[in-house]
């Protein structure tokens, strides 16, 4: 037995990461935000992709082996992680990354939630009771949380303590720029009226001002049902919605669907960095999201 | 808005009972007014105290960095309060699920006849009851207990001959704080050999376990005990554990060796392979001591004494198009069960006979969800024994003349992950002669809900 861990251990050390900071992120903004701060102090991977639904994701094997080796846990929180995280928190044994310790973060926590109902009745669907997690679609939370996160960073790690605070302040300068610049150019969204697959996108449409008017999904968490499209159909046949908008996770069909039949123009928008090809990182995943609503506003 | 609607409901006795005021005297009416104010002013300040509370349970869970943000909440997105809701796993503690179970099944042969040539069965298992049951109910809690350790407890409620069975299935404490990556869990727990062995009921892809569980470890392998385990810091998953059990339950029985009768260990490594594949591959081996164990028919059921070793190979392959399992997935699993075990059997008419020999069971199984909420799959499962000589011709333990399979396929609808409806159906010519059957289970689940493993 002693043996065999010694073997391990041994094959293991090249393996681990020489990084100051390993960084296990949920999901890629998250990856994204560490590097931004940390630069190369931080070894981040993330989770999950852009590609993926991260309500469902399987407690995998290599997630496990991620969690266990991790200084820092970085997701989005209020539950948007609930059907998994904890059992990879679990099985992993890394008592440094456990809720309650420095080591874990939640980037809902620092942002104010939209959305909360507090009641959990699951007749209304997946709800999140302590509001809805998808924070990153607005940059003012990024500006938020990337203070928090570069604190945290500073806790884990003093010996980079101003490294970090510095990755975090000239990442706020150049986001303070874009936001002015990209709120400048959103001036015509104001007001465009969005149908979205889920309600990923309220933080976004806080932002922008932009009106929610309906949801494909009749329910949140339930696909999208033949008897709710036809509804749909009927309600925005005529007029009363600009654009439909899906994450690039979800089924085509659905909005495609219902873009044929109601003339209404239906976009992927990427809900966090990979998910076009031109959300490379925080920056363009803003760009990106603002191009393709320009787009389909004309 | 809630504050609102109760605010309304707490004024109505006051505006109901003031209503017919004004007509009568304007000073009675200005008062009743002000009362009315005043004590909507109390509702009111009474929620503003609620939402401070729940913002200050906010603050002090989200820890210092918080205070570095409220020194500059310009930056703020919209500066006007909304509802914030508490932060935590569930607005109770400790968390609590229940999870509902029932089934109609139908047999073409008699369920209480069911029984497998070569190897007596032992434990839980056997088939459904035929035709419309209840099945177990079971009720989950869980919490932290402390900075230190976690709690959780699944107690069970089954009908058997009618009568409601309440039973303790698991019950454990498990460490938080262990350095180096190791954890110690304590308490009565599902053993971690094999892959399917700690999977609860409700998580398992087909209605019943397969031949080589059922036949081998009585369904699941469930004791009293302690388990060690260590999760080496690589980036491949490797997993090591170690239990020591009281030898209480199927296969082991009465608690030998001084009450730790059982232990066992157990390795699994597991990766990705690239987004759209994972992987989890391990084995096992489980040494438990028998005294007196029963097995078998009820009202004659032979008994064991001896050595009973268990060892298990496993493999489990997912895949998934990017990964993005809620929209398509394909899961594939196998083990291979090898049980020897030497002692005595104690047979009902003939006395006690020395009995050494080899037993194999296994199983594969695909299981596909081509869109969100449908799932098929199949399972092959089979069993094989060596044959423990003359002194066992003509009773339970003779090896079958054919090795015992079976064949199952299922369909399951789930309208969102905390309800599943299933049909199953299975040609099975182990535990009867050649027979088909089939039935119907729901499996829904209310409350807390732990999130499931790989």
């Amino acid at each position: 037995m002693r043996k065999l861990v010694t073997v391990l251990l041994l094959v293991a050390a090249p393996l681990a990461a020489r990084a100051d900071l390993t960084v296990f992120a949920c999901e890629p903004e998250w990856k994204a935000l560490a590097e931004a701060i940390g630069g190369d102090l931080v070894k981040a991977d993330s989770a999950t992709t852009a590609l993926q639904d991260p309500h469902y994701i399987q407690a995998r094997p290599s997630l496990i082996a991620g969690i266990r080796r991790a200084d820092l846990v970085v997701c989005s929180g209020a539950q948007l992680e609930i059907g998994w995280l904890p059992a990879l928190l679990r099985k992993a044994n890394n008592r440094r990354v456990l809720p309650g310790n420095p080591g874990y973060f939640e980037a809902a926590l620092f942002v104010e939630r939209l959305g909360a109902t507090g009641s959990v009745d699951r007749a209304e669907g997946d709800i999140h009771p302590q509001g809805n997690p998808h924070v990153q679609t607005n940059p003012h939370n990024l500006q938020l949380i990337g203070r928090a996160l570069a604190e945290r960073m500073a806790e884990l790690d003093p010996g980079n303590a101003e490294a970090y605070r510095r990755g975090f302040a000239s990442f706020e300068a150049r986001l303070r720029d874009a936001i002015a610049r990209w709120e400048a150019k959103a001036a015509p969204l104001a007001g465009m009226r969005v149908i979205t697959h889920h309600k990923s996108w309220i933080y976004l449409e806080d932002w922008l001002g932009l009106t929610e008017v309906a949801n494909l999904e009749p329910i949140p968490g339930l696909p999208p049902t033949a008897g709710h499209l036809s509804q749909l159909v009927s309600r925005f046949g005529d007029g009363g919605a600009d654009v439909i908008i899906r994450s690039p996770y979800q089924d085509a069909r659905a909005s495609e669907w219902l873009s044929e039949r109601t003339g209404i123009p239906a976009i992927v928008l990427p809900l966090t960095v990979g998910g076009t090809p031109g959300a490379t990182d925080l920056f363009a995943l803003f760009e990106d999201i603002l191009d393709r609503l320009l787009e389909a506003r004309q | 808005m809630r504050i609102d609607f109760r605010k309304g409901i707490l004024a109505m006795p006051l505006i109901l009972m003031f209503e017919p005021a004004p007509a009568q005297d304007d000073i009675a009416a200005l008062r009743a007014e002000l009362e009315q104010l005043r004590a909507e002013y109390e509702v009111r300040i009474d929620a503003l105290e609620r939402r401070l509370a729940v913002a200050e349970q906010n603050a002090m869970q989200a820890n210092a960095a918080v205070s570095q943000l409220a020194s500059e909440p310009a930056a703020a997105p919209s500066p006007a309060p909304r509802a914030q809701a508490g932060i935590g796993d569930s607005t109770f503690n400790p968390a609590i699920g229940v999870i509902f179970e029932g089934t109609a099944w139908r047999y073409g042969e008699d369920p209480e006849d069911y029984a497998i040539q070569g190897f007596p069965l032992g434990g839980e298992t056997g088939p459904r009851a035929e035709g419309l049951a209840l099945g177990e109910t079971e009720i989950d809690m869980s919490a932290n207990v402390d900075d230190k350790f976690t709690a959780f407890l699944t107690a069970g409620i089954h009908i058997e001959d009618g009568e409601a069975h309440f039973d303790i299935e698991e019950a454990w404490l498990e460490t938080l704080a262990l350095p180096g990556g190791f954890s110690a869990r304590f308490g009565r727990f599902f053993s971690g050999i094999g892959y399917l062995n700690d999977k609860h009921r409700h998580a398992w892809d087909f209605a019943d376990q397969p031949l080589a569980y059922q036949a081998l470890l009585g369904d699941q392998y469930i004791d009293d005990g302690v388990q060690l385990r260590w999760i080496a810091p690589t980036a491949l998953y490797v997993e090591v554990g170690a239990e020591l059990a009281r030898g209480g339950r199927y296969p082991a029985a009465g608690a030998a060796r001084s009450g730790v009768g059982a232990r066992s260990l157990f390795l699994n490594v597991g990766g990705d392979v690239g987004s759209d594949h994972s992987w989890l591959a391990g084995i096992s081996w489980l040494d438990a001591r028998s005294v007196d164990r029963e097995a078998g028919p009820e009202d004659e059921p032979l008994s064991f004494t001896g050595d009973a070793d268990v060892a298990i190979a496993e493999l489990v392959w997912k895949w998934a198009p990017n990964g993005n399992w809620r929209q398509e997935n394909f899961v594939f699993q196998a083990e291979y069960l090898w049980r020897s075990e030497d002692g005595f059997y104690d047979l009902p008419g003939l006395g006690t006979l020395p009995y050494d020999a080899k037993q194999r069971g296994w199983y594969a199984q695909a299981v596909y969800q081509p869109f969100p909420r449908w799932r098929f799959g199949a399972r092959i499962d089979g069993l094989s024994a060596d044959d423990p000589g003359p002194l066992f011709a003509g009773t339970l333990l003779e090896a079958p003349a054919d090795d015992p399979r079976r064949y199952t396929v299922m369909l399951d609808w789930s309208n969102s992950e905390f309800s599943r409806l299933r049909f199953q159906y299975a040609r099975d010519d182990a535990g009867f002669d050649d027979e088909s059957h089939w039935g119907l289970q729901y499996i829904l689940s209310i409350g807390a809900h732990g999130a499931h493993t790989f």
